[in-house]
């Protein structure tokens, strides 16, 4: 009877968001528009100001703290030289200089790392040693696109599935199917299994047709993104259902879902990098759900990697689901 | 062992600031339509919660066939609500494959289709049904199990003369299956035409209950000769017992012929004079002091 109650009630869900086409719409546009806008945003290089990773700065020679001295290049500290030449790989720093060993990386195809180098060069007496890497670059809409994909999911995941429980709870459906024999367990399940299916069929189409306009790096397994947008997807609708256990007022649960998914759109680097933010601010966002999917997509993207590279977002994520999913369950109620 | 199909012992429902049910004792034999009576906040609702197992009872009894209503009783009973929405963007077919898929044991839907005359609505989205529509679909879902015992709550209200008379025969035709029904319903004459027994709940407590027709007997023996007010402005009416609604009054004798003299000896025009016996909106009115409709 399970079987047969939960595939009924999955269905019915399925079909009830399905034929709601502006919903759907939007769940499908919203992430094109965001991608397509900051495509445009940043299809140009107006404005740009040259960015330099320097090591040992503490203990610069004279001629190299001459060139830290000069206007207009952003210097920044760099500690782990290996991470750092990979930025330079991918375009995101113009260049790495080690000022201790008057030492020099810079990406052979950068036009911008090519400026740079002859500023340093500039001076007759400079001796620097040139090391050269090669990698496509990786622009920002690259690099943002993981995470508006994840954001796209967190949305879908919280009001899809928590904002439809208060509605159902507040309009009676649910104290109805508490008439029936249908468990919480049941609906409970049907709900997540609809919105996964949803969720996982929405951000393909994104991932995809987003694709063909602004064709993004993707560096890594498909199957292993999918794998991560999955549980991502299951952990942030075990988090819907937590927020939607009990509360029977729709504004108090907009409110409630907004008050998760505002801090997590701006906190869990979606749109900029929590590397070098306040450590108080990267342990909240190392609690949210989103800033783990986010970081993992982004890992197999961008550079390739395994699910075992990214096994500690997995951990956490998976983790939580059990934790949301367990606490949700128990905290529900039907009326 | 009972031989009631469904029995309530001292039934107790208290909120933190009423007591909704306050004690209640229940008795409901196989095939009877019972009806739950009473004005608005007396109960009933609670009552019929607590029954379909909605609402947990503070304290009392309640047995199913002899036992506590359990996973049994869920298969075998069938619900509707006073307010039930359903899911938008669902055709009423749909909607009650959906329910059927919830029981083990199913009545034949397409007669449930036609019996609850949705036959035209199959393909149409719930949004777009009629207040009558909407009832007999709900109806038609509470039967989907083809249960034995079925709790109606308010099941007309807001429905149209003609939509009501319609459930009525719907009603009627599953009393006369053999199926027990507990209804609620603020419309006396619903009651009176459907229901083999009633009680009427005030503050709580059963202050009536038995046999339409029975309880008439028990608390009235006279009728009521209504005139218009006007008709009787220059009239003494000190030695009868009256009772003023609207611009009417009622005038309660079991001697009809002593006081249509007297009133004729008084030069009263008895054109618009209306004789009828009395009702269940009577008693109500006797035993609670208040208006069912109210």
């Amino acid at each position: 009877m399970f079987v047969k109650r939960f595939l009924a009630l999955l269905s019915t869900r399925n079909k009830e968001f399905i034929r709601d086409r502006s919903s759907l719409g939007w769940n499908i546009l919203m992430p094109v528009l965001i991608v397509m806008g900051f495509a445009f945003a940043f299809s140009g290089d107006i404005g740009k100001q040259f960015k330099v990773g320097v090591l040992n700065q503490n203990a610069a020679t004279e001629l190299a703290r001459q060139f830290l001295e000069l206007k207009h290049i952003e210097f920044y500290a760099v500690t782990d030289l290996e991470r750092a030449i990979k930025k330079v790989q991918r375009h995101q720093v113009d260049m790495i200089l080690d000022a201790q060993q008057q030492q020099y990386w810079i990406n052979a195809e950068s036009p911008a790392g090519y400026m740079v180098e002859k500023v340093l060069l500039a001076t007759p007496q400079a001796s620097f040693e040139k090391q050269t890497v090669e990698g496509k670059m990786i622009r920002y809409l690259d690099w943002v696109i993981p995470g508006i994909l994840s954001m796209n999911m967190m949305f879908s995941a919280l009001f899809g599935v928590g904002f439809v429980i208060v509605r159902y709870r507040k309009n009676g459906m649910l104290k109805r199917l508490k008439a029936t024999p249908v468990t919480a367990f049941e609906y409970l399940s049907a709900q997540i299994v609809s919105r996964m299916l949803l969720i996982m069929v929405v951000t393909a189409f994104v991932f995809y047709g987003t694709n063909v306009f602004v064709d993004f790096v993707m560096n890594g397994s498909h199957l292993s993104l999918f794998f991560i947008f999955a549980l991502g997807a299951f952990s942030m609708i075990s988090l819907g259902l937590v927020i939607a256990a009990r509360i029977t007022s729709e504004e108090a649960a907009g409110g409630l879902l907004n008050l998760f998914s505002w801090p997590m759109m701006f906190f869990s680097g979606v749109w900029f990098s929590l590397e070098g933010a306040a450590p108080m601010m990267q342990m909240i966002a190392d609690i949210f759900p989103l800033t783990h999917v986010t970081a993992a997509a982004r890992a197999i993207m961008i550079d390739g990697a395994s699910l075992v590279d990214v096994s500690y977002h997995i951990l956490i994520l998976a983790g939580q689901s059990v934790v949301f999913l367990l606490f949700g369950s128990w905290y529900f109620k039907w009326d | 062992m009972t031989s009631a199909l469904l029995e309530i012992q001292n039934l107790v429902k208290h909120y933190p600031s009423v007591k909704a049910v306050n004690g209640i004792d229940i008795s409901l034999k196989q095939g009877i339509c019972f009806g739950l009576l009473g004005p608005n906040g007396a109960g009933k609702t609670t009552t019929i919660e607590i029954l379909e197992g909605i609402v947990e009872a503070t304290s009392g009894e309640i047995l199913y066939k002899g036992e506590a209503p359990g996973e049994r009783f869920r298969k075998e009973a069938g619900i509707m609500f006073q307010s039930t929405a359903l899911q938008d963007y669902i055709t009423v077919r749909e909607t009650l494959q959906m329910f059927a898929n919830f029981y083990p044991a199913n009545a034949d839907i397409n007669d449930l289709i036609r019996r609850c005359n949705l036959t035209e609505y199959l393909q149409q989205d719930n949004r777009e049904l009629s207040g009558g529509q909407r009832q007999r679909l709900l109806l038609a879902i509470a039967l989907v199990n083809n249960p034995d015992i079925i709790f109606l709550d308010e099941p007309t209200t807001g429905l149209d003369p003609q939509a009501r008379r319609n459930f009525w025969d719907l009603i009627n035709d599953i009393k006369a299956e053999g199926k027990t029904i507990v209804l609620t319903t603020h419309y006396m004459d619903e009651a009176y035409s459907l229901c083999d027994e009633i009680a009427i709940m005030d503050h709580g407590k059963i202050i009536a209950q038995g046999t339409p027709k029975d309880l008439l007997k028990a608390n009235f023996d006279d009728v009521i000769l209504q005139l218009p007010e006007a008709e009787l402005e220059n009239f003494d009416l000190s030695s009868f017992s009256v009772h003023k609604k609207d611009s009417h009054i009622d005038i309660m004798t079991d001697d009809v012929n002593r006081v249509i003299a007297v009133l004729i000896e008084n030069n009263v025009s008895l054109s618009q004079l209306q004789i009828r016996s009395r009702t269940l909106d009577d008693l109500f009115l006797e035993l609670t002091g208040k208006e069912l409709r109210a």
